[in-house]
Formats: C-alpha cells, structure tokens, sequence
C-alpha cells in the first residue's frame, strides 16, 4: 500500500534531524494558522497563490530562495563547526549524517537558492525593463515557479521522513547506484531536482521568447538594458542546457528503478560518460547563475555612476561570447579522468579564454565608475565587493584551469574555496544588489541603508575569513567533504573558517533586521516618485510598486538608457495630462493551475520516492485532469476599464512630474 | 474590474496598448524590435519551437550516451544481430503518413471544415497507434530474446532512446485526442487554433527525431 514508507523511515533515534524538522513543521503550522485566523487566507490564494503576475511570481521566486538560504546556510554552518571541532576526534555529525549535510547544502544552494533568486529577479525586472506589461506565456511562468517549489519541499521532505542523498551535489555513480545507495536518499536528489528542472525550462522558454517578441515599440535590441542581454543569454543557456540534465537524470534513475546499465559497473556502463553528461549541463549552469549577476552589476554601477554603461556593445557581445564558449569547457571539472594531454590542453586553453570576455566586463565596469559622480548606496558596495572578489576567484579558477596544477589541486579544499570565491562573491552578491537595487519597486519603499551597509562588511568580511583559510587548507593537501582528520596543520585553519562563517551569520542576521526594520518604518522610506535611485531604464518609468498593467502606454524606445533620455527631456514622452486618452487594458486572468500542478507533482515525486505506485497513477492522472481543465478554459483575459487605468495613471503621474519638477531646479 | 469573455477580436496582439497600438498592430514581424510586442499567434509558435528545440537536446544526450555505448554489449547481442529493417521500415512509414495526414489536418483547420478535421486527426492518431503497436511488438520480442534493457548497456541506451520517442508519440496522441475534443467542443477558436499549430510543430517534430533514430540505430546498427 505505501511502497517502502514506514514508520522506519522516520529518524526518531537522531536529534539533529528530528529537532529541525519539528521545529520546522511546528513554524509552518504556526504560520499558516496565524494567516487562516487572520482572514489573510483568501487574499494570499487570491493574489498571490493563483497569481501569474510576473512581478507577484519574482518576488515569490525570491522569497523561496531567501527561506532556502536560511537552509542552506544552517548546512553551512554544521559542516565548519564539524571540521572546526573534528581533529582527532569525531565531532558532532556522525559520517552518514555528515555527508547528507554537505550533499544537500550544494544541491539546496545551487538549485533552491542560486536559481530562484536570479530567476526571480530576472521575472520581476525583465518585462519591466522592456516596457511590456507581463512575460510572454504568464499561466506557464506560475507553473515554473510552483514546480521550483515542490522541488525545495520534496529536499527538505527528506530531513524528517527518510533521508537525502549522501553523494555530494551531482551523485556521481556508481556511488549513486542502487548497489552503493539502496536508501532513498538519492531518489529524493533524482525526483526533486528532476521535476524543478522542468519548472526551470519553462522559465527558460518563457524569458527567451519575451525578450525576444514581447518588447515596447522601438526597443530594439542594441537599446535593451545590459541585464535583458544577461537574462537573454542566461535562459538561453537554461534552454540549452536543462534538458542534458533531465535526461542524465533519467538515465540514472531508469538504473536505479529498472535496472539500466547506463552508468553501473556491470554490463559495459559507463561511469565517466555520468560525468560528462552531468557537467555539460553543469558548466553552462555556472554561467546561467553568474550571467543574470552580471546584469545586475552593469544597472546597479551605471546607476550610481550617474554615467551610461561603458562599452555597452562590447558588453553584449562579452555575453554571449561567454554564452558560447560555456559549452566548450565542460571537461576541465575531470580532468584527472585521463582524457590525455591533448583533450586535457584543448579544454584548459579553452577555459582560460573564457576569462577574457569576463575581463572586458571587468574593465567596462571600472571604466563606468571612472570619472562618475558615485553615490555609495548598499547596492554599489556589494558591487564593488563583487568585483574585487570575483577577480580573486577568477585567478583561482584560471590556475584551475591548467591542467597539470589541476592534477595537485583537484577534489581539494582550494577547488571548494574556488567555487565558493566566484559563486558567493559573483552571484550571491549580485543577487544581494539586485534584491536591495530592486526592492523599492516591488514595495514601494527602500530598505534600511545603514543595516544594509552592515550587513555587507560582515558578508564580505566573514566571506574572506570563511574562504581564504581553504585556499591553505588546500595547499596543504586536505580534501573536500572530510568527517574528521588527523593533521595538526590544519586544524587552526578550519577553526578560522567556522570564525568566518560566524560573521557571514552576523552578515544573515543584519539582513532580516534590515527587512523587519524597513517594514517597520516603511513611511519613512517610502518612494512616492517610482525612481528612488534616479534610474535610467524603464522600470523607473512607472510606479512603486508598479500597476498591475506596469505601464498604461507601452513606452515608445528611441534610446538606449530611455527612461534617463525622458527625464531630461530628450524624448518628448512628458507630454501634459490633457492629450492623454486612457484605454481598457487586457491581462492575464489569474488561475490556480500552476498551484494544483505542483500539488500534484509533490504527491507524485514523494510515491515516486517511497515506491507507492498507485498513487504515481493518481496524480500522473490529477495533473493532466488539471492541463484539460486549464486548456477547457473560455475566458484567460480580464479587461481594466479606462477609467481604472487612468486614476492608477494619474497619481503616479503627478508625483513623478512634481519629482522631475524638483530635478530640473537643482540640475 | 469587468471581465472580457474570449474574443478572436482581441487576437491581433498580446496586450493592447491604447494610443499606440494602431502603428504595431498585427506586428507579426517584430524582429527587430521597432514594432513592438508580436502577434499572439507568433509568440506562442516560437515559444513552442524554443520547447522542441530542447526537447531535441534531450534527445540528443540520449544519441550520445547511445553512441558511447553501441559498442557496450557485455558479451550480448548487438544491433545487427537484433534489429530487424522490415519493421522499423514499416514504423516510418506510418509515421510519415502521419505527419503528411496530420499536414492535411492543419488545411482543414485552416479551412474551417470540422469534417476533414476529424477524419485527418483520426487517421493520424491510427497511424500513431500503428507506430506504436510495432515498437511495443518489437520491444516485447527483444525481451522474450532475453535481449531486454537490463541485458547490457547497449539495450539499456537502445531502449531509453527508442522508448523516449515512443513515449513522445503516446504523450502526442494524448494530446491529438484532446485536441479533437477541443475542436468539437469550442469550434476553430483563436486560441484553439495556436493550440493545433503547436501540436503540429510537435508532431512534425517526432517525425524529424525518428528519420535521426532510424539513421543512426537501424541503418548503422545492420550494418556491420
């Protein structure tokens, strides 16, 4: 009846998991019964459950990855204080425990926290900049969103009912097959990942065809914002890219459940042919997370500059440079594999070259903030932090990338310190810009400067403490993933990480403070104008937070930077009220099938990982009912009557025109 | 907020936009960008042709790993000792009449004539169930051969690779028979339109697939 499900699968004889996991589910059931006694309940389900806004559908992406950072970073946490603590002794983790923490703070941060966050971004910002009025498919968009979901919750499913892998974040066979993992740790990595990776294509395919058929009349290509171009070539990627993973994964699974010989070590599979598949997908996903940042940093430093981005064509063609070449490099994550010194030397060069469009990045940057009035707002610091600690990384990684050291250094500590440089300092930090960057146009109102800017020097600072010791510890010969050691040299550097990764928590704690202060205070920080930053593209042009139908008139482009050309007047679109004639406005009806969807892939992933086949039948069934259902639908559009449009309109209108009044005195 | 009953009147563009929207209405052609948001229909077709084009990346890491382990037989048969040219020959017969009757379904929707519609749909989903009676024939005799999936990793690349597709053909003649019931529930809508150029591109689609896996698995696997 219930497969491999029984009250075994519950860990009742480990603290760790069952605590968190209680006191998990006790928060949940708190915070649910507070909204239902509330009355919050049919507002929630209303306007943002069954939302297909992609302004709603960004900030819940971004909301899911901030909730998994918290996650991810507790995993962080128990594995620096393990090896802090586990010199000649065994710590607080025992192994099988241990290898779960590391297995799913990668997975939860690449794919809950890293994907979510940029995707998010990306969903809020991208038709904003465009000067459209939703993405190009919006139902599609909700059902991406929600199927990310069901993928964090399946991962931390697996902390109270059963356990997670123990494989590391890509389950390298044959350690991943059934022969070496016959729990159900790996099944719930294969199930989890599989089914957000479908939510990620959609998202992929949805971005790509908005960016390049849904823009503003006169938004051509070459007057896109730079972070258009990064969030075009980031889900081109992801178009390009996920798919290799669904089916890698499914190769594994089909071993795992039917007894395939894709990758065991009977029968002629093919162990390295695992790690081929799994990093052709893998590399290109280093870049579907680092490009979208890249964006965020040329907005946030053009902003603050005060200076239109410097070498922007040469930046866009960077992009995409870096958007080809990512799928050329794939083997230097092997190249101890014994491909030979020919294929080894091909793909080092080729990794190496990678870092000159990287440069002309760096340079376009520096040269925007060269001779600009900068204003060092939370945003410019995490970007300026961004550029000094991504070069850093970028270094170590073309040191990486010469295959002879790569023998030295390989599975080592220096490649975690490594990969961590560039992802913390390049994507985290620029999610961290774009959420404070962006923040007052979701909600009216900008978050606290002063806590912000706290935040960031414990980031950083802690990021350097937490990473530079691994670059030693690499040196010194310590491998990644240990339980417990023996080695007196190491021992003082592992204690100054786990120093480090306390500050990063310090960085955490200033964060949440500086949300639930800014929401406290949030009429003292409230943006009335729409442009609290004196912005140059066009999702200043409306309001904050924006109207539902982001702009009343799609704005006509003549420009690069067009909302900074309409400030100043170049451009004629500040034309009096009088001449404007309101019109009804159609959007996207909200529907509940991306909710009911991932219901159903929820209860369908868990009897897929626990073996109750009757209820994969179930839901298979309940999911397609819902598409019928959704596809029967008469109506997908409600209309916004004129006058709707015109009194949302108007008071933005005024308050922005007294703000531009107010610029043109001082300038 | 008032609601709008679906309407082919509103088609001609994604959003309307008020003052503006006469210069890029029906901007079919927004390529480059000076014309605004493309008509539904295009975004919705291209949209649809960004899906096929990952799904035939899927399909290609399959063709890799088939390739990297053709040769993988464990001691067991291999291609030329098992497949057999008459019935995959047969297989892609049908399915390329399919697609040519499904190509006569797209006319008749064109046309607005329900009865060519219907007659087109159901002889492609026969040709469909065809196709799919063959391979389920062929896979269950591998199988009684002791030549099933778990033999090797050749058969284990084999029949996820021809499975995959087969699982593409059943997923699209769940969705041909849907998509007739739609067409008799709500006529030749706008919206019931794009969703039949989108089954067509898919339908085509497994066409192209499957002239690759008769290629590459049949054709190369009898030769020696």
């Amino acid at each position: 009846m219930f497969g491999k499900l029984s009250w075994a699968a519950i860990p009742f004889d480990q603290p760790i998991p069952m605590i968190t996991s209680a006191t998990v589910a006790f928060a949940i059931i708190g915070i649910l019964a507070w909204i239902t006694f509330k009355g919050y309940l049919p507002y929630l389900w209303r306007e943002w459950i069954t939302s297909v806004d992609h302004k709603r559908i960004g900030v819940m992406y971004t909301i899911l990855a901030m909730v998994m950072l918290l996650r991810g970073f507790t995993d962080a946490i128990m594995m620096r204080t393990q090896q802090a603590l586990a010199f000649n002794a065994p710590g607080f983790l025992p192994p099988e425990h241990y290898d779960q923490v590391f297995s799913a703070h990668g997975t939860i941060m690449i794919f809950f926290v890293a994907m979510p966050f940029v995707i998010g971004l990306m969903n809020f910002v991208v038709p904003l900049q465009l000067g459209v009025r939703d993405v190009a498919f919006p139902t599609l968009n909700s059902v991406g969103f929600w199927l990310t979901a069901t993928g964090a919750l399946l991962v931390n499913i697996s902390l109270g009912i059963g356990e997670f892998a123990r494989t590391g974040w890509l389950p390298y066979p044959p350690l991943s097959e059934l022969t070496y993992s016959p729990g159900v740790g790996v099944d719930y990595y294969l199930w989890s990942i599989q089914i957000s990776g479908i939510g990620t294509l959609m998202t992929g395919i949805n971005l790509v065809t908005t960016i390049l058929k849904v823009r503003a009349p006169g938004m051509t290509y070459l007057r896109m914002p730079m972070f258009c171009w990064t969030a075009l070539a980031s889900n081109l990627l992801i178009v390009a890219a996920f798919p290799i993973l669904t089916a890698t994964l499914a190769m594994l699974t089909l071993d795992r459940y039917l007894g395939f010989h894709f990758f065991t070590n009977e029968a002629g599979g093919n162990v390295m042919m695992f790690m081929n598949l799994i990093w052709a997908w893998g590399h290109p996903e280093v870049y579907i997370l680092i490009l979208p940042a890249f964006g965020i940093f040329s907005e946030v430093i053009s902003t603050f500059s005060g200076k239109p981005l410097f070498g922007y064509r040469s930046m866009v063609a960077a992009t995409m440079v870096i958007c080809l070449l990512s799928f050329t490099v794939w083997l230097h994550h092997f190249f101890t594999m014994g491909a030979g010194a020919d294929v080894n030397a091909i793909f080092g060069i080729a990794s190496m070259i990678i870092a000159v469009p990287t440069g002309v990045k760096v340079f376009n940057w520096l040269f925007t903030m060269y001779g600009g009035r900068i204003r060092f707002t939370t945003p410019i610091l995490w970007s300026i932090g961004f550029m000094i600690t991504f070069v850093i990384g970028g270094m170590t990684g073309v040191l990486l990338a010469v295959p002879p050291a790569d023998f030295l250094l390989h599975n080592s500590l220096f490649l975690v310190a490594h990969f961590h440089n560039v992802i913390i300092g390049g994507v985290l930090f620029g999610a961290f810009a774009g959420y404070t960057y962006w923040f007052p146009k979701a909600f009216g109102f900008k978050l606290d400067e002063r806590l912000g800017k706290v935040a960031f020097w414990c980031w950083i600072i802690g990021f350097y403490i937490a990473f530079m010791p691994l670059y030693v510890l690499g040196f010194l010969g310590m491998t990644r993933r240990m339980q417990h050691y023996d080695v007196p040299e190491w021992h003082p550097w592992t204690i100054v990480a786990a120093g480090g990764a306390a500050l990063i928590l310090c960085g955490i704690i200033f964060q949440i403070a500086q949300l639930v202060y800014s929401i406290k205070h949030r009429e003292e920080l409230r943006d009335v104008t729409g442009d609290p930053w004196d912005g140059r593209s066009l999702e200043w042009a409306t309001a904050s937070p924006p109207p539902v139908f982001n702009f009343a008139f799609l704005p006509r482009v003549t420009d690069t930077d067009p909302y900074w050309r309409m400030k100043h007047g170049s451009s004629g679109q500040n034309q009096p009220d009088e001449e404007l004639s309101y019109e009804a406005i159609e959007m996207p009806r909200n529907s509940p099938t991306g909710f009911i969807c991932a219901f159903f892939a929820t209860i369908m992933g868990f009897s897929l990982i626990w073996h109750i086949w009757w209820l994969v039948i179930v839901s298979a069934v309940g999911a397609y009912a819902t598409f019928v259902v959704f596809a029967w639908r008469d109506r997908d559009e409600d209309l916004i009557p004129a006058e709707t449009v015109a009194k949302m309109d108007r008071a933005n209108r005024d308050a922005r025109g007294a703000s531009l009044h107010e610029l043109s005195l001082t300038s | 907020m008032t609601t709008l009953p679906y309407a082919s009147s509103h088609d001609d563009g994604p959003y309307r936009s008020g003052r503006e929207s006469n210069s890029y209405r029906n901007g079919a052609a927004a390529g480059h960008g000076s014309a605004g948001p493309a008509s539904k229909r295009v975004v919705v077709g291209f949209g649809f042709w960004i899906f096929l084009l990952s799904d035939i990346v899927m399909f290609s890491a399959f063709f890799a790993a088939y390739a990297v382990l053709v040769g993988a037989t464990a001691g067991g048969p291999a291609g030329h000792d098992l497949f057999d040219l008459k019935n995959a020959g047969l297989e892609t017969a049908c399915l390329l009449a399919s697609s040519f009757t499904c190509g006569l379904a797209s006319i008749a929707a064109d046309a607005r004539n329900k009865l060519w519609f219907y007659a087109a749909m159901a002889a492609t989903c026969v040709l469909g169930l065809v196709f799919l009676g063959l391979e389920a024939t062929e896979f269950a005799g591998l199988v009684a051969k002791g030549a099933g999936p778990t033999r090797s990793a050749f058969l284990s690349a084999f029949f996820t690779l021809v499975g995959c597709h087969g699982l593409h053909v059943s997923i699209g003649i769940l969705w041909l028979l849907t998509m007739m019931a739609q067409v008799f529930a709500k006529g030749f809508r706008a919206d019931i339109k794009r969703r039949f150029l989108c089954f067509a591109l898919f339908w085509h689609a497994l066409d192209i697939i499957w002239v690759a896996l008769f290629s590459v698995v049949y054709l190369m696997g009898v030769a020696r």
